[in-house]
């Protein structure tokens, strides 16, 4: 069995991707199979919302070298390799900055005198539990002064199973490499904006990371009402849909920030939600067939 | 004669969580700031930029910036063992699909750290620069802005926020202007990491509701960390008071108070359209004397330090 993944991402911060991710995960949790993970784990915020029982907690860990000082003959080879200047020489000593360690384990490889080890640090943490009536709900923290939020998505990404109909990938915003490691290899991308120049702005830049994944992707235009038409002019002239409008409302605003699920409130939109996913799985049949 | 002598000072606006409206309050005081002390200004959102977008920025400087590296296999060298993929860490190798084809590097999962070129037994591999995106000197009627487009998906390493940065720095130096503002990502990683170091001042903008206040804690924690004082306004504070005093009550247990409340006001996303800073706009509307109260404020905190010698 295979899963279907559906990312969420944005651009622009606070468009509303968690507000659309949970309330999928939500609606569809209804009817079929659903995986969610919350790749923002800078800022993660899905489990105020679907407020999942966590069942269990890991280290999120990168392996980073431990040099052996009495078997190391300082030839500085592994202060050569490394890119990202986490290692130094002083004298016959080898320093480690921990924060710059990658944890690509170069070092190690090429240490003539095997006086290198790797040792697991941790950076963050990975969380896992069931939400609603059976949301497979998998979230990641990075650890406070930690710079680095990739490898806890790759972890939180090895974690998760094929075994659900639908996985649900809620990204953090921008559209550098913490987005490209969470949606590079989704099915579908929904990118949810807001019609104002912020919202076009981050949502081209957005287009662009689709244009290099490769993902088809769909766009949704939250609080329409706010701004101007560039967003849906802009949009006219792509290949990508607009697949739902949401009105701007203080209704909303206050549901969310008392942490409701958008579509609980908004019992409407339930059916909105399923016709999404209906009409992402035909693009994806449509692509398959040519 | 007197000969005054202060270091360039640094305001970072964040958030932790993103879309609080760190922009249009960054736009606010820059406006407001070059009615007063003048001042130089950094976009540090370097891939979702949009403080241009609002300050009628003009470039006059354009700069390449060049900070990743990416792995490339040549077809030629390639000897077919699979080395690479095993000891790549970020599954950035792919397998060929028969032996016609060698080896080949995923540009997008590619981490530049070399361990395929220094593993590889024919040196069939080598890094190549990559160009991730420009940088900005700009001029504005409100001062000088730093500022960046990443490139879409490039690595955001923080490293292109500190060119900026720097750039912000010594121009700031050199024209003896005392004060630069810096408009932050959102977050608390690297690219945050970049833009809060040597910052006098970390403005936070938090916004009442649940994710506001779980992201306003870690964004606290990380600007503690890093030692850097903090002040805290609340955007959107009519919206939902429950959510307004729960952030208060955060604050306060860390030793904070609010130095300004924004009201929800059609003038900031109508500013934005007209591309213009709120105060500037609607100078009279509610959000603009919420953010000259804030301006208020934080300005004399800044300068408070201030030295005179004979």
């Amino acid at each position: 069995m295979s899963t279907i993944k559906i990312a969420i991402a944005s651009g622009k911060g606070g468009t509303g991707k968690t507000m659309i991710a949970t309330s999928l995960a939500a609606c569809l949790d209804k009817h079929i199979p659903v995986q969610f993970l919350d790749c923002d784990v800078e800022a993660p915020n899905a489990h105020l919302f679907l407020k999942p029982e966590i069942d269990s907690l890991q280290a999120a860990v990168i392996l980073i070298p431990e040099v052996d000082q009495d078997a190391c003959t300082a030839c500085g080879k592994c202060v050569e390799v490394c890119e990202f200047h986490a290692l130094a020489q002083m004298g016959d000593q080898i320093l480690l900055f921990p924060q710059l360690c990658h944890g690509c384990g170069s070092c190690q490889r090429v240490c003539p005198v095997s006086a290198i080890h790797e040792t697991p640090r941790q950076i963050g943490n990975l969380r896992f539990g069931k939400a609603r009536s059976g949301i497979r709900f998998l979230t990641g923290d990075l650890t406070i002064s930690e710079p680095m939020p990739t490898p806890i998505i790759r972890q939180l990404k090895a974690r998760s199973t094929d075994e659900c109909e639908i996985t649900i990938l809620d990204s953090p915003p921008g559209a550098s490499c913490a987005v490209v490691a969470t949606i590079h290899d989704a099915d579908f991308v929904i990118l949810v904006t807001e019609p104002t120049p912020f919202g076009l702005h981050d949502l081209k830049q957005m287009l662009g990371v689709l244009d290099q994944t490769g993902s088809p992707g769909g766009v949704i235009i939250n609080r329409d009402g706010i701004g101007d038409v560039r967003v849906e002019a802009y949009l006219a002239q792509t290949s990508y849909p607009v697949m739902m409008k949401i009105p701007y409302q203080a209704e909303i605003a206050v549901g969310l920030a008392k942490g409701e699920v958008f579509s609980d409130l908004f019992p409407q939109y339930q059916a909105k939600f399923i016709n999404l996913y209906k009409n992402i799985i035909e693009i994806l049949n449509d692509k398959e067939k040519v | 004669m007197t000969v005054k002598v202060q270091s360039v000072k640094q305001c970072v606006v964040l958030s932790g969580k993103g879309g609080t409206g760190k922009t249009s309050l960054s736009a606010g005081l820059m406006h407001l700031s070059s009615l007063n002390v003048p001042g130089v200004y950094v976009d540090a959102d370097v891939d979702a930029s949009n403080l241009a977008l609002v300050t009628a920025a003009i470039p006059q400087e354009t700069h390449e910036f060049s900070g990743s590296k990416l792995a490339v296999i040549d077809p030629n060298l390639c000897s077919r063992c699979g080395t690479c993929f095993d000891v790549c860490r970020y599954e950035a190798i792919l397998k060929p699909i028969n032996k016609q084809v060698s080896y080949q590097v995923i540009d997008l999962l590619c981490d530049g750290c070399a361990a395929c070129v220094h593993a590889c037994p024919e040196a069939a591999i080598r890094m190549v620069v990559q160009q991730d995106g420009e940088w900005y000197h700009s001029t504005s009627p409100y001062g000088h802005l730093f500022h960046a487009e990443l490139f879409p998906a490039a690595e955001n390493t923080g490293k292109l926020v500190t060119t900026i940065k720097q750039a912000a720095i010594s121009f700031s130096e050199n024209h003896q202007i005392p004060l630069i503002f810096v408009d932050g990502p959102p977050g608390i990683g690297c690219p945050v990491i970049s833009a809060s170091t040597g910052a006098d001042l970390a403005l936070l903008v938090a916004e009442p509701g649940v994710s506001g206040k779980h992201d306003l804690e870690r964004i606290i924690q990380t600007l503690e960390h890093l030692k850097i004082p903090i002040m805290i306004c609340i955007n959107k504070f009519d919206i939902y008071p429950e959510g307004t005093n729960a952030i208060k009550r955060l604050a306060n247990s860390y030793g904070y108070q609010i130095i300004g409340e924004i009201p929800f006001d059609d003038a900031v996303p109508n500013a934005m359209v007209q591309a213009k800073p709120v105060t500037e706009f609607a100078p009279e509307s509610p959000a603009s004397l919420a953010i000259q109260k804030i301006f208020e404020v934080i300005m004399p905190v800044l300068f408070s330090e201030e030295k005179t010698y004979n």
